[in-house]
């Protein structure tokens, strides 16, 4: 995928907003001291007055996020995925989960692809801590097509919505007459042989992978779950029943995240072999992102190894 | 404020009282000390100064009001209650299984709850967010919180004031409780938070401070907090009050904060209430 496009998940939020801006006007944005970073400052030059500086206060951000909600406006409620799902887990549970608040939360800045930040930025908790809260949808696009549409489709639902996007600039690999639905995967490449369920920056590599094994013979099936909560089960079990071994891949610690998302569905119904590749219950540290990914199995090479072993090639 | 009105509420604050030792009575649990020490704050908004309207709780032009001290909910719920948002009746079913009047604020079965909370320190940040969600839309809404004085610890709370007097929220209105105790003692022993007047001072607000338990005082209080609308400066009102306030055994002790009251003690609060309403009655 060398000479195709790339962006950034959290430039493509920040563009979605300003385009959604336009067209709502009680959408409204607040942001952390992160505006530039989390691209929100997009939106904040185009509508002044609907963005909302918190300063460096996440906690209170959450809250107030809550009580703009409640007084009919749409706020869309940014910093990074550490602070987000991390430092303000509690305010995020107990003031929008529970009364189930219509705030999306937009996280950029996820998983050990921050790079140089190293470990105290690289947030691979946050699909697991957010997926334990009742109500809550959680979701990570795999690219700027798909990162767009989830921002609207997440202000066209009701509800708590947590949005993970990324720093690192990744493939665009959707064309523009992509329809995107929460809770519904999307199968990439059709295949018998394993499953390879992925989200997020994953899911060109399991692209990637899936290409490089056809070429040994190993047909793939490649799904793309943009949505971990609520989880595709359909499609998931079908992939067990018609592929009978699965991977997953994830840039999160493989504890908690979308892998134990898959396991928990086939195992209650219909159990066969995974593989969850992720972050092996490590923290991160400084560096490339793209050596990182590397470094941490993050990547088609790794996902190759894997399928070929589960396969007997 | 006319004697008469000054006696009507008085006569009031009894009844809330009455419900919250009810209430924690029925439950065999709750926080009935705090609630107390609210329990004429409490009458007051809810009967005098909120612009609310039982028959339409969720009226999207009323005023708000968020309990960030939520464990008082036998006092906010007394006051709900006594002014028609549900029936009086239902207070013994607190904290029963599968009551809608769960242990701490819940807007989504409670009728006239605008905010979930519990948590502390959290309630006063989704309150600066409706006040500036009501500047946002245009609405002329006025929200009020009721933080305690032990709940100033939490880091939030500050922050949450700093958000409000950045932008400008004169139609908020913090309403402190200082009743001087919390779980583990006296607040100024388990963690000293004075002074709170120069703190807030500090951070960009206008400052009152009274006597949470004289009616006259709240009135000028709120007064004030009217006349700083187009101010561009948060109201925070200081009231010193009695935690367990009305109960004598409850009075100033911090023991009393999250305990119910048995049978005996439940008749002799109840009479010693009743004892009070009729002091009030024969008064000229």
């Amino acid at each position: 995928m060398a000479d195709i496009k790339k962006v950034a998940t959290r430039d493509s939020y920040g563009n979605a907003l300003k385009e959604l801006g336009a067209e709502k006007e009680n959408l409204v944005v607040l942001d952390a001291d992160l505006a530039g970073a989390t691209k929100t400052g997009v939106f904040q030059k185009a509508f002044p007055d609907r963005h909302f500086d918190c300063g460096i206060a996440e906690c209170n951000m959450i809250g107030v996020a809550a009580g703009l909600s409640t007084m009919g406006l749409v706020p869309f409620a940014s910093t990074f995925a550490m602070f987000a799902a991390g430092r303000a887990f509690e305010q995020v549970r107990n003031t929008i989960g529970y009364p189930h608040l219509n705030v999306k939360i937009g996280a950029t800045h996820g998983g050990i692809s921050v790079g140089e930040d190293g470990a105290s930025h690289q947030c691979c908790e946050d699909f697991a801590l957010m997926r334990t809260i009742p109500g809550m949808t959680v979701m990570c696009p795999a690219d700027d097509i798909e990162a767009r549409a989830m921002v609207r489709a997440a202000y066209e639902m009701t509800g708590p919505v947590y949005m993970r996007f990324g720093r690192a600039a990744t493939p665009v690999f959707h064309d523009d007459n992509f329809k995107f639905t929460i809770g519904k995967g999307e199968v990439l490449r059709d295949g018998n042989d394993i499953a390879i369920i992925a989200n997020g920056i994953m899911t060109p590599e399991a692209i990637d992978a899936g290409n490089a094994l056809a070429e040994i013979g190993i047909q793939a099936r490649i799904i793309n779950m943009a949505t971990i909560k609520p989880l595709d089960q359909d499609l998931v079990l079908k992939a067990a029943k018609e592929c009978g071994k699965i991977i997953t891949v994830e840039e999160h610690n493989i504890i908690g995240g979308l892998g134990e998302a898959v396991c928990g569905v086939i195992s209650e119904n219909y159990p066969v072999p995974v593989k969850r590749i992720g972050v092996n219950d490590v923290f991160g540290h400084s560096g490339p992102a793209g050596e990182l990914l590397k470094q941490f199995g993050l990547s088609a090479d790794n996902i190759i190894k894997n399928a070929r072993a589960m396969c007997g090639k | 404020m006319t004697p008469a009105e000054n006696k009507d509420l008085r006569l009031k604050a009894v009844q809330v009282r009455e419900g919250v030792l009810t209430s924690t009575h029925g439950a065999k649990a709750g926080h009935p000390g705090g609630s107390l020490s609210s329990a004429d704050m409490f009458t007051y908004l809810y009967c005098k100064e909120l612009r609310i309207d039982p028959k339409n709780p969720k009226d999207p032009n009323r005023d708000r009001f968020v309990l960030s001290k939520g464990h008082t909910t036998p006092g906010l719920y007394s006051a709900l209650a006594l002014r028609g948002f549900f029936p009086v009746d239902d207070l013994p079913t607190f904290r029963h299984i599968d009551s809608y009047l769960q242990g701490h604020p819940n807007m989504n079965t409670v009728p006239g709850v605008d905010m979930s909370t519990g948590s502390l320190g959290q309630g006063i940040s989704a309150a600066v967010g409706m006040a500036k969600g009501a500047k946002v839309t245009g609405k002329d809404i006025k929200v009020y919180t009721l933080v305690g004085d032990g709940e100033l610890a939490e880091g939030q709370v500050w922050e949450a004031t700093m958000f409000a007097a950045h932008y400008k929220l004169d139609n908020l209105c913090v309403i402190v409780d200082i009743n001087g105790l919390q779980i583990d003692g006296r607040t100024k022993d388990v963690m000293n938070t004075e002074p709170v007047d120069e703190k807030f001072k500090a951070f960009g607000c206008e400052v009152i401070k009274i006597n949470g338990h004289d009616f006259n005082e709240i009135e000028q209080a709120f007064a004030k907090f009217h006349e700083n609308q187009g101010k561009n400066k948060p109201t925070v009102i200081l009231m010193k009050t009695t935690k367990g306030k009305g109960v004598s055994y409850m009075e100033d002790k911090a023991g009393w904060h999250g305990k119910a009251p048995n049978d005996d003690e439940y008749a002799q609060g109840m009479a010693e209430l009743d004892a009070a309403r009729k002091q009030i009655e024969q008064e000229a």
